[in-house]
């Protein structure tokens, strides 16, 4: 008997809250709002279901409901991938270390 | 065009890319590396949709266009936002990626040829039941974010706002929340889905009105956290391994942020979530208590005193945030330093109004990263110092989280500021905290008042080191 695919998205995905857990507890605590930002902007990776669903009407009818939610979540999500991690870049070229013998 | 093979093996890079870029965060060293690897993971995963789709139909233009357009506006945020307004802006994104979600999820049910997940009225079943937990945990996210980005931002009262019979409200609708997504994945039905946005909306705009101002870390910390988990709904639906992937990152990062915040005040994640904190104790402390004898002093004062200090320990709160105090605090901290007065940071778990917010206001008044200290890092140099300056921290540092049972921080783990020869209070008035609590350190005989807002006062110091 086959195994449905969706357990395999299934292991990863308990996989990753695992590596998840690990990875962020080695996050160092004065980063914890750069960690929400750049989280943020990851998250936004649900863009590419925006671009299909935004792709999805034909060429003689590309404005149908469910293409225009689409447009309108990559919108949303561009937003938050270019801010997400501009800010972030902007806020960790803040983090400097003392400037040895001064 | 690529085979679906290919680009599953792409999104999987970009997954462990993103891993790669939370891992780099470990050190400010690594991090900007980091913070490359997540925005190179990103252009994978966008690049192979394209290329996956295939059919450059005339809709590839809107979808540039819109890429364009809101990348243009988040760019533009991103430069102009002040860095005291990180945890407004925070709380904004996460409203957008809980909408995104939503506005997949709606998408994908209203056309899922699309999606290869059947046709309308004969969705997939698994495909339908992921798709709704996508739906309702992003529209929680979003209206959630929305009270609590009108809190932080000052639009609404940051204070709790309760009623009676709140809490079987809530409860009444989560029931109703899982009952329609039931009938919903049984029937089918297109009115089923929007009412279930519909509540899912309603219940994430109720579960944060109660909660207060300062329990926002936490707040923002949990919406951070659903927003991966709504990620991860669409992330099966889409049977996308790279939103999957984020999605499971992102929800545990949030979730273990939550737990470090709530554990920074002592209290369990259902204490903070129930709400009302705050509120209830104020009516009960205020009025009981006669004043008591204060010192205050001036900033000729302040300066004399910590001068002639060896060290010095300066604890921040969100005071100094609200007085944009960061800049005039590090000058003020460069002429200590100019004296050979060894000053270093202690930062509180739950300093501020999002984890880490102090750093970051630090960070950018160019005050280097190893002179900021956690709580466990320098809780025992207190004893040692000669001054403590705190300047917009309050319950922090309350003596009474250690010696009052009664009191409701009890057990909070606090700042041992009173262990110092003398403490330096910058404040505007002797107003109780946000916990509503007297501190008993405004009363001690070491303690000295600095009544006057935090930057001006900051400021004064600096002149009278000169």
């Amino acid at each position: 008997m086959e195994i449905d695919p969706f357990i395999f998205r299934l292991s990863i995905f308990i996989l990753s809250i695992f590596i998840g857990y690990y990875v962020v507890w080695s996050v160092t605590p004065s980063l914890h709002t750069p960690l929400m930002s750049v989280t943020n902007a990851i998250s936004s990776v649900i863009i590419v279901g925006a671009i299909i669903a935004g792709l999805a009407g034909n060429s003689d009818n590309i404005f149908n409901t469910s293409s225009i939610l689409g447009f309108l979540a990559i919108s949303l999500a561009a937003i938050n991938i270019f801010g997400g991690f501009l800010v972030t870049q902007r806020m960790l070229a803040m983090y400097k270390k003392k400037k040895k013998d001064k | 065009m690529i085979s679906a093979n290919l680009s599953a093996i792409f999104y999987l890079i970009s997954g462990v890319l993103f891993i790669l870029a939370l891992r780099g965060l470990s050190s400010p060293e690594t991090s900007r590396q980091g913070n490359f690897f997540g925005i190179l993971g990103m252009v994978i995963a966008i690049t192979v949709t394209f290329l996956s789709i295939g059919s450059f139909s005339s809709g590839f233009i809107y979808v540039l266009i819109f890429l364009l357009i809101g990348g243009l506006i988040g760019a533009f945020i991103a430069y102009k936002i002040p860095m005291t307004a990180m945890p407004e802006l925070v709380a904004g994104f996460h409203s957008l990626v809980g909408l995104a979600a939503v506005l997949v999820a709606t998408s994908a049910f209203l056309n899922p040829e699309a999606f290869n997940l059947g046709s309308p009225g004969n969705i997939k079943l698994g495909s339908l039941i992921e798709m709704s937990i996508g739906a309702a945990v992003g529209a929680i996210t979003f209206s959630g974010s929305i009270i609590a980005f009108l809190k932080l931002q000052g639009m609404m009262s940051g204070s709790p706002i309760t009623f009676k019979g709140q809490h079987p409200l809530n409860a009444l609708i989560l029931i109703s929340i899982v009952i329609v997504t039931y009938f919903l994945c049984s029937t089918q039905s297109t009115s089923l889905f929007w009412i279930l946005l519909a509540i899912s909306f309603l219940i994430g705009f109720l579960l944060i009105i109660p909660i207060g101002g300062a329990d926002m870390p936490v707040v923002i910390s949990m919406l951070n956290s659903y927003s991966g988990w709504a990620a991860a709904g669409i992330g099966f639906t889409l049977e996308n391994t790279a939103l999957i992937i984020t999605g499971a990152l992102v929800g545990s990062s949030g979730a273990i942020l939550s737990y470090i915040m709530c554990k920074g005040m002592n209290r369990s994640f259902f204490n903070v979530i129930l709400g009302g904190f705050g509120a209830t104790q104020q009516s009960a402390t205020s009025g009981d208590k006669e004043q008591r004898p204060v010192k205050s002093g001036n900033a000729e004062d302040a300066a004399f005193l910590m001068k002639n200090a060896s060290s010095v320990i300066i604890v921040p709160g969100y005071g100094m945030a609200v007085a944009q105090a960061q800049h005039a605090l590090r000058e003020m901290v460069d002429t200590l330093k100019k004296n050979d007065i060894k000053v270093s940071y202690a930062i509180h778990p739950v300093a501020g109004r999002m984890p880490g917010h102090m750093n970051v206001l630090l960070a950018e008044a160019n005050v280097p990263y190893d002179e900021v200290f956690e709580l466990e890092e320098i809780n025992n140099d207190f004893a040692n110092a000669d001054v403590a300056f705190v300047i917009g921290a309050n319950d922090v540092t309350n003596p009474a989280a250690k010696s009052d049972p009664q009191s409701p921080i009890y057990g909070m783990p606090v700042l041992d500021v009173e262990k110092c020869k003398s403490v330096l209070f910058v404040k505007r008035s002797l107003s109780p905290g946000y916990a509503g609590i007297d501190n008993d350190l405004f009363y001690k005989e070491n303690t000295l008042m600095l009544f006057a807002d935090a930057k001006k006062m900051t400021e004064e110091i600096t002149k009278n080191l000169d």
